[in-house]
């Protein structure tokens, strides 16, 4: 079970502002219904250009449903201007935090409140638009909010970018997207976290080296691969020949032969031993097993 | 405030009749059944017993049963140790709808080299048996196909398929972790190589579970140890589990009519009544073929964990295929392989019964679920009045 706040539990059970403002000055409309969760603000401003009255409607979970109600009652008497500097976390800390998988419910309060004040500014015309390059194509998460999330919570894994604002949560595809903006944005503090010291026995047995190349193809190489669709699979060893098959998008993949050089015997050479060389096995794409039968 | 438990298939009440026959084995009886002296040594005839229990419920010989510390451990042991005795064969085939102990043992073993053919569903969950039969060749190590969803209840023909796989001279394994103790089994009348099982699905407590193993099916141990369980699950015994399994194992073979009667009856009327009285639900799963105590109902335009917290406030226990309850982001890969819409799976809600269930806590639970719907749905932004 989630460990909410009582404030969390509280916003949940009896949600302030439920509800839709007639002809309201902003709208502001995000998520959808197979995300998993959605939620569509309303205010109306007095005459100094104060948020007067704010209300919502939200699809999701407890937290999704506190967090909207929270938002509403923190943006009351506000200016547009001090809303629009509401970030997500000031919505999580009004409510004595949120679990860490969670967090993506702030963060929809704050985008829903940036569209309604957008939509506001532009005079009623403009509607919620996802801005920049997508790099979730599951969640539909651009660059520009990867970034945001990472700058504004100091985020340093995946996991955390996807626990904020969703990205990496479905297929898994855009990991080394997300990892490299973590890496650009985070630079140093990233590699901190991550060390991964390259161990390289003195002498290995045959039987030792192929061991070795399937464990570092399991840990090193398969998982960068996996990130962009594909796969690999080792064929056979034979002396300082590695032979490898490419699977999935890898396969079809016009840089496979750039892949074997710059990643699969690089890699091989780091962990295994410099005199490593790779080929690539074409003929078995269409049969992955053909080698064993023969 | 009571608690209505309607969450069986997540876990279980110990029987009362279960604790009172471990209490001994925790306080005064705690010797090791190995030891050469007779307060240990009076142990060992409890586990005899226990295993003849459970060998009893199943149909099988008591040498079969192997004690394991639950379903988990059962199919990593199945799928690792079959494989581990045929290496000349590299593949596995399993369904896109098992529990994870299966699915990611099985989808681990691509990281080694094998090919892992995942069967769909239809629908409403059920299998393509001809998809079945032509996904096996000469390269088949094993077949891992569960007997009851754990999410749906949805049973599987799991005789028939065992009949197939024994036609190609295939190792079949069934997590029958669900179907053991609500519906009947007999393993002398069908060839079931491999089945796992789990005592705290079954009135008996955490942490004790058991692999059967067909006399003559190969399999290595994947634990190395002392001589117990004949070498294959090494490591003294968990006494008081086992006797507590073999007694839930005993009270099981006498309750399965009442399952299959009393409890399938307030499932029904649980289930008709929910789906009578909310509008925009939809049952999940093959109302035939299916466990008598679990039903799964989506909820669409309202989210999953919302609707379990507002049944936790009257003290009613449901779970949700919802990605919020999980912590994931994507909801049941069970719902989304039979193709349920995702608006619909985070909605969903299993209830599941027990012999403890009575018939005032369904009223209560018949009475309280239409109210939550509506209050979810006054916040939701898809419903439009």
């Amino acid at each position: 079970m989630w460990d909410y706040t009582d404030k969390v539990i509280d916003h949940f059970l009896k949600p302030r502002n439920v509800g839709e403002i007639e002809n309201p000055d902003g709208i502001g409309e995000v998520g959808s219904l197979a995300c998993g969760d959605a939620l569509r603000l309303t205010f109306k401003l007095d005459k100094d250009g104060r948020i007067k009255n704010a209300k919502f409607k939200t699809f999701g979970c407890a937290s999704a449903i506190a967090t909207s109600s929270v938002l509403t009652e923190m943006i009351k008497g506000m200016t547009l201007e001090e809303a629009a500097k509401v970030t997500n976390k000031d919505i999580a800390e009004y409510l004595g935090g949120l679990p860490e998988q969670k967090m993506h419910c702030s963060v929809m309060g704050r985008e829903a409140l940036e569209a309604a004040i957008e939509n506001y500014r532009s005079g009623g015309t403009k509607k919620h638009e996802l801005e920049g390059q997508v790099v979730c194509t599951c969640f539909g998460v651009t660059k520009n909010e990867i970034e945001r999330v990472i700058r504004e919570n100091d985020l340093t894994t995946v996991e955390q970018v996807t626990n904020y604002c969703k990205a990496g949560g479905g297929c898994g595809g855009c990991h080394g997207q997300i990892e490299q903006i973590i890496e650009t944005l985070q630079g140093e503090k990233a590699h901190a976290v991550h060390p991964a010291p390259a161990r390289k026995p003195v002498k290995l047995t045959n039987i030792q080296k192929i061991q070795l190349i399937q464990q570092t193809i399991n840990e090193q190489i398969r998982p960068a691969l996996r990130a962009d669709g594909g796969d690999i699979e080792l064929v056979d060893v034979e002396g300082n020949k590695v032979i490898v098959a490419f699977r999935g998008m890898c396969a079809q993949c016009k840089m496979a032969e750039f892949t074997i050089k710059d990643v699969v015997e690089a890699r091989l050479r780091e962990f295994v031993s410099d005199r490593l060389f790779v080929e690539e096995q074409k003929d078995s794409a269409e049969q992955p097993h053909l080698h064993r039968e023969k | 405030m009571k608690t209505i438990y309607l969450d069986n298939n997540a876990t279980t009440k110990v029987a009362d009749e279960v604790f009172e026959e471990m209490k001994p084995y925790l306080t005064e009886l705690y010797g090791n059944p190995s030891s050469m002296h007779t307060f240990g040594g009076q142990v060992t005839r409890k586990i005899r017993e226990a295993r003849e229990n459970v060998a009893a419920l199943l149909g099988c010989d008591s040498y079969e049963i192997f004690f394991t510390s639950g379903g988990t451990e059962s199919d990593n042991a199945a799928i690792n140790g079959t494989l581990a005795a045929i290496p000349q064969r590299r593949t596995v085939i399993t369904t896109r709808v098992e529990h994870p102990a299966v699915l990611a043992t099985c989808r681990e073993l691509k990281n080694h080299g094998y090919t892992v053919v995942e069967l769909g569903v239809d629908g409403n969950g059920l299998l393509d048996l001809d998809e079945f039969r032509r996904s096996i060749n000469d390269d088949t190590a094993l077949v891992s196909i569960m007997h009851a969803n754990n999410e749906t209840g949805v049973l599987f023909p799991v005789n028939e398929i065992a009949r197939i796989a024994k036609e190609k001279d295939i190792i079949f394994h069934t997590d029958a972790v669900q179907a053991i103790g609500k519906i009947p089994i007999n393993l002398a009348r069908t060839p079931i190589d491999l089945l796992s099982l789990s005592g705290h699905k079954l009135h008996a407590p955490k942490g004790i579970g058991v692999l059967y193993v067909r006399k003559g099916t190969r399999i290595s141990p994947f634990m190395f140890g002392g001589h117990q369980e004949a070498g294959r699950r090494p490591g003294t015994e968990n006494v008081p589990g086992i006797i507590a399994l073999g007694k839930a194992c005993e009270l099981a073979g006498r309750n399965i009519e009442e399952e299959n009667n009393r409890v399938k009856k307030l499932r029904d009327k649980l289930e008709d009544k929910i789906l009578a009285s909310c509008p925009d639900c939809r049952l999940n799963g093959d109302k035939q073929h299916r466990l008598p105590n679990t039903s799964n109902i989506s909820f669409e335009f309202i989210e999953g964990e919302a609707i379990l917290l507002m049944l936790d406030r009257y003290g009613i226990c449901a779970s949700s295929g919802s990605a919020c309850t999980s912590g994931s982001l994507e909801p049941s890969h069970v719902l989304r392989a039979m193709g349920v819409p995702f608006t619909a799976a985070h909605g969903s809600v299993r209830f599941s019964l027990s012999r403890y269930n009575t018939e005032e806590e369904i009223d209560f639970v018949i009475e309280k679920m239409p109210p939550i719907v509506n209050r979810l749905r006054e916040l939701s932004p898809f419903v439009t009045r």
